[in-house]
């Protein structure tokens, strides 16, 4: 028996980190995708530069489930050190690819799946000179091979190639040849193509393939942020590599060279913040990324933000906590950290992109909030939407959209207003009106500070005027309820008594878990929600239904708690779907929970 | 504290270029202890701003927590003013300025703020090179929180409970220095003459400008044995020289003999004078900055004046090279690349 399906399984590579072997692994993907065929690739890396193993999985799904899957249907292994275990992944009638310059051991051997034996490592001693070239080439030659096998189109791999080395063209024959090597050698020892096979297709139109770290770097870039501060953390490291690489190319004057940006890379987390916040201040748009730690560092200033009301636009791309926790695996897990950040009374808006497109949408969408707000915005992404590839409906900008810059007093305002409290709630939204240093030579001036102050920014301890402006805070937040984006549904009205809720990078595998509930008789109404904090929309689709599955990637359900907290749910409704060992959640794991077949593992 | 404050102001109290009497640079009444050295140092800035004419919505004042971070509310109080969090003024400062390079940054900090819990993020701002003024009122204690010892207690000073400090001795002068601080002095919150014109020059210097000001703590640090106290740091201090802060605009009126004075241009055609200056003493090498600062410890002097004064480094923004407009006021016509520049980055994305 041999697996059979047309664009519809999972492949993964078995690499050492540091041996050139990700991006041969993104030319596979990409191939695929420019055939037309949804695809989902996902990195799977060790905290360590070189050396350690490292897996590269890639989901083809004609259907466009990009949710990652369990289960390997095709393993292609060119590191010994994770060989037994990699064996060992592959489901029954599927193909293991390994390279056979030596011979496989005994206890590799399984009879339920098929073995394809490629010499790599001889073939490249035979026809590249360098160590080196040997070492990046023979990742060439195991795409060769599964081109031939699964009968891609080659002519697709080879313009990537192509395109890929534009700028250094003599390496492009040397691919090409690497390329020829894999598919010739398949030609000449195996019956191809295989049971697996890729057949072009059109659906994807138009999409493109980015991660969204990239997504949220140039959402920044669109959203007009000049000032960029931040400590490097993985797995937030590339959004302001990112926003400079597009900054250097967008926003570099072109007649006198210099920059319309400034890119801080700060001694800590705390001072990224605080450049953020000086900046913001200043009325300069501004924004940092991080991870959990940082967040968990940027505490105090936060709790600054809030009560002083500067906007902030902070990027938390979350992974496995606590402490270190696992830096390079993903999870939904700063969400009640980020909600109530700092001590005191605070609580945060954020947002919840699950798509590139989203993160770029969402980012200046940030800016714009925590403007009209005057309060930091989080974007709450994570590591597998930030650092892995993923296709996604275009980027777009409305050029008719103007920045929201929020309740700023000119110069001429302040001529004109009789009188004016930078914490006098005029409009009745709890939002009052700020100035900005150096806006008028008589007006405006106030002082900015954490501790309690009255309407008028003077000090005070008087409790009434603290009230007063804590109560305050709490009609803003009102406000901020109904300014953020509105949840998505995915039924015109309600169909079910069930319903399931889910967000971020939980979204594809739980669209996949609705179509094979709905296949299995189990129809469930669904929202992904897209902030916090929620909403009327939020709280009447819990309230028309009895049951209500919470989709999240961390131990404790805090989303759950989220919602519980802030709407006043009877617990019993809300039941948990989680996923807390660090690797995207599946749709598998997300219908047996709700068929009744929960494991203990963490997915 | 001080409770009362005249309102009555002569009527003719002189005005300065802008038509502005000393009392419009003043802020709220101080709420700190009477006799506090930092309400001397506000009285400094105050009449610094009032004598270059300064126009109070061009300068953001900022500082972190302490009794020295309260300042800013008690001078300048038609200027803009952040009170943030403790030990981090300069990232908030570097972000403002970043906003808007076209102010003066006027930072105000303690050795509880700076030298201990804002160690991080004052040396990097010095690294950074950011266009400020950087004032800490030193007085070797924690005075908000009664009088614990501080970072920059020098060791064997006494405290008012009668211990005397163990712990090595941080110098912020001469650890600014040796991170590469463009502009370093030290003066005396009793010593006006001395203080004025150091703000004033500091404050066209561009680049980092830090004044660390001995400014005795009345209620914890002034007692006998204590190296922090008035009558110790009275009876210690030795200048290098002294300093005039001449304006750009000024017409040259003195002239000093061959050999007391120096005169260094600033990037703003201003200009620092120094008069009596001590034998063999030039404050724009930085060699000999260090060597006068090791021998005035060795002699338990304490060095006060302009020790060291680079005027011609980078600062932050021209380090990051950006436009000389305010990033603060570019519009979406500047920093929006629009729909078609998008479409190729799709473009090269798919």
């Amino acid at each position: 028996m041999r697996l059979t399906a047309t664009n519809d399984f999972v492949i993964r590579f078995a690499n050492v980190n540091g041996t050139g072997s990700s991006s041969a692994n993104n030319l596979f993907a990409k191939s695929i995708f420019r055939m037309g065929i949804p695809v989902a690739p996902k990195n799977i890396f060790p905290s360590n530069i070189q050396g350690l193993q490292t897996w590269y999985d890639v989901r083809v799904s004609e259907k466009g489930y990009l949710g990652r899957r369990d289960g390997v249907d095709i393993m292609v292994s060119v590191n010994p050190q994770s060989m037994k275990e990699d064996v060992a992944t592959v489901r029954p009638n599927g193909y293991f690819i390994y390279d056979n310059s030596r011979p496989l051991d005994k206890s590799l051997q399984r009879e339920d799946i098929h073995y394809i034996g490629i010499p790599m490592i001889r073939l490249c001693q035979q026809n590249f000179e360098s160590p080196r070239q040997q070492q990046l080439l023979k990742n060439v030659i195991y795409v060769g091979a599964l081109a031939t096998l699964l009968d891609m189109e080659i002519e697709v791999v080879k313009s990537l190639i192509s395109e890929q080395f534009r700028k250094k063209e003599k390496l492009i024959p040397l691919n090409f040849k690497a390329l020829e090597l894999g598919v010739e050698y398949i030609k000449a020892h195996y019956e191809y193509p295989l049971g697996l096979q890729v057949k072009r297709r059109d659906k994807v139109p138009g999409h493109i393939m980015i991660d969204g770290n990239t997504a949220c770097g140039l959402g920044a870039i669109y959203a007009g942020a000049t000032v960029a501060a931040w400590y490097p953390i993985t797995p937030s490291t590339s959004v302001v590599q990112a926003f400079e690489k597009y900054a250097q190319r967008l926003r570099t004057d072109p007649e006198t060279g210099r920059r319309k940006y400034a890119v801080v890379q700060a001694e800590d987390e705390l001072a990224a913040i605080g450049v953020v916040i000086g900046a913001m201040w200043n009325g300069a748009r501004a924004f940092t990324a991080t991870s959990g730690p940082g967040v968990s560092l940027m505490n105090e200033f936060i709790g600054l933000a809030y009560f002083a009301e500067i906007p902030v636009v902070l990027i938390d791309v979350q992974r496995g906590g606590p402490s270190t926790g696992m830096p390079t695996r993903t999870q939904q897990s700063d969400l009640l950290l980020a909600a109530y950040a700092s001590h005191g009374d605070t609580k945060h808006p954020l947002l919840f992109p699950s798509t590139p497109k989203e993160c770029f949408e969402m980012t200046a969408d940030a800016f714009d909030l925590a403007e009209r707000l005057q309060t930091p915005v989080l974007v709450m992404t994570d590591l597998d939407l930030g650092m892995n590839d993923h296709i996604s409906p275009p980027f777009e900008w409305d050029e008719a959209r103007q920045y929201d810059r929020g309740k700023v007093l000119g110069a001429e305002d302040l001529d004109r207003l009789q009188e004016w409290g930078r914490y006098l709630d005029i409009d009745g939204d709890g939002i009052p009106y700020r100035t900005l240093p150096g806006t008028h030579p008589t007006k405006g001036s106030y002082f900015t500070r954490g501790t309690s102050k009255d309407e008028f920014a003077r000090y005070t301890e008087n409790g009434d005027a603290y009230v007063r402006n804590m109560d305050r805070l709490l009609v803003k937040w009102g406000t901020a309820k109904e300014a953020v984006p509105a949840p998505e549904f995915f039924q015109q009205k309600n169909e079910s008594r069930d319903g399931i809720l889910f967000f971020g990078t939980s979204s594809y595998p739980a669209m996949e878990a609705m179509d094979d509930l709905r296949a299995a008789g189990h129809q469930l109404d669904a929202m992904r929600l897209k902030a916090f904090p929620f909403g009327k929309a939020v709280s009447d689709f819990i309230d028309t239904h009895d049951r209500i599955y919470v989709v999240e990637q961390n131990r404790d359900a805090q989303m759950r708690t989220l919602l519980i907290n802030e709407l006043d749910i009877n617990p019993q409704k809300l039941v948990s779907v989680l996923a807390y060992d660090g690797f995207p959640i599946t749709a598998d794991r997300i219908r047996t929970h709700v068929l009744g077949e929960p494991s203990n593992r963490g997915n | 504290m001080t409770y009362l404050r005249p309102k009555f102001r002569h009527p003719e109290s002189p005005k300065n270029n802008l038509g502005y009497t000393r009392q419009y640079y003043e802020g709220a009444l101080s709420t700190l202890c009477a006799g506090c050295g930092h309400d001397s140092i506000s009285g400094a800035i105050i009449q610094a701003c009032f004598e270059i004419d300064l126009e109070p919505h061009r300068l953001a004042k900022l500082s972190g927590i302490g009794c020295s971070s309260k300042t800013p509310t008690y001078f300048l109080g038609n200027s803009h003013g952040f009170n943030s969090v403790h030990g981090r003024m300069p990232s908030v400062a570097t972000g403002a300025n970043l906003a808007n390079r076209d102010l003066i940054y006027l930072g105000v900090s303690g050795d509880g703020d700076s030298a201990s819990i804002g160690m991080g993020q004052f040396v990097h701002a010095i690294r950074r090179n950011l266009n400020i003024v950087y004032i800490v009122m030193n007085n070797g204690c924690y005075g908000l929180t009664k009088g614990q010892d501080s970072a920059t207690a020098d060791v064997g000073s006494v405290n008012k409970s009668g211990a005397a400090n163990q712990f090595s001795t941080i110098d912020l002068v001469g650890l600014a220095l040796e991170l590469g601080a463009t502009f370093v002095g030290r003066s005396f919150s009793g010593d006006k003459a001395q203080l004025v014109p150091m703000i004033k020059a500091a404050m066209a210097h561009r680049g980092f400008a830090f004044i660390d000001v001995l400014s005795p703590c009345v209620t914890f640090n002034n007692n006998p044995g204590s190296t922090k106290s008035y009558d110790y740091v009275r009876a210690h201090l030795e200048a290098t020289a002294a300093v005039d802060y001449v304006p750009f605009k000024s017409e040259i009126t003195a002239s000093y003999p061959e050999g007391t004075g120096k005169t260094i241009r600033l990037h703003d055609d201003s200009e620092i004078r120094l008069r009596k200056l001590a034998s063999g003493w030039d404050p724009t090498d930085r060699g000999l900055a260090f060597a006068r600062l090791q021998e005035s410890r060795s002699n338990n002097e304490i060095l006060t004046g302009l020790i060291y004064l680079d005027p011609n480094r980078k600062d932050l923004h021209e380090m990051l090279d950006t436009v000389g407009q305010p990033l603060n006021t570019l519009t979406e016509q500047d920093l929006c690349p629009g729909q078609s520049a998008l479409e190729a980055i799709n473009a090269e994305n798919r």
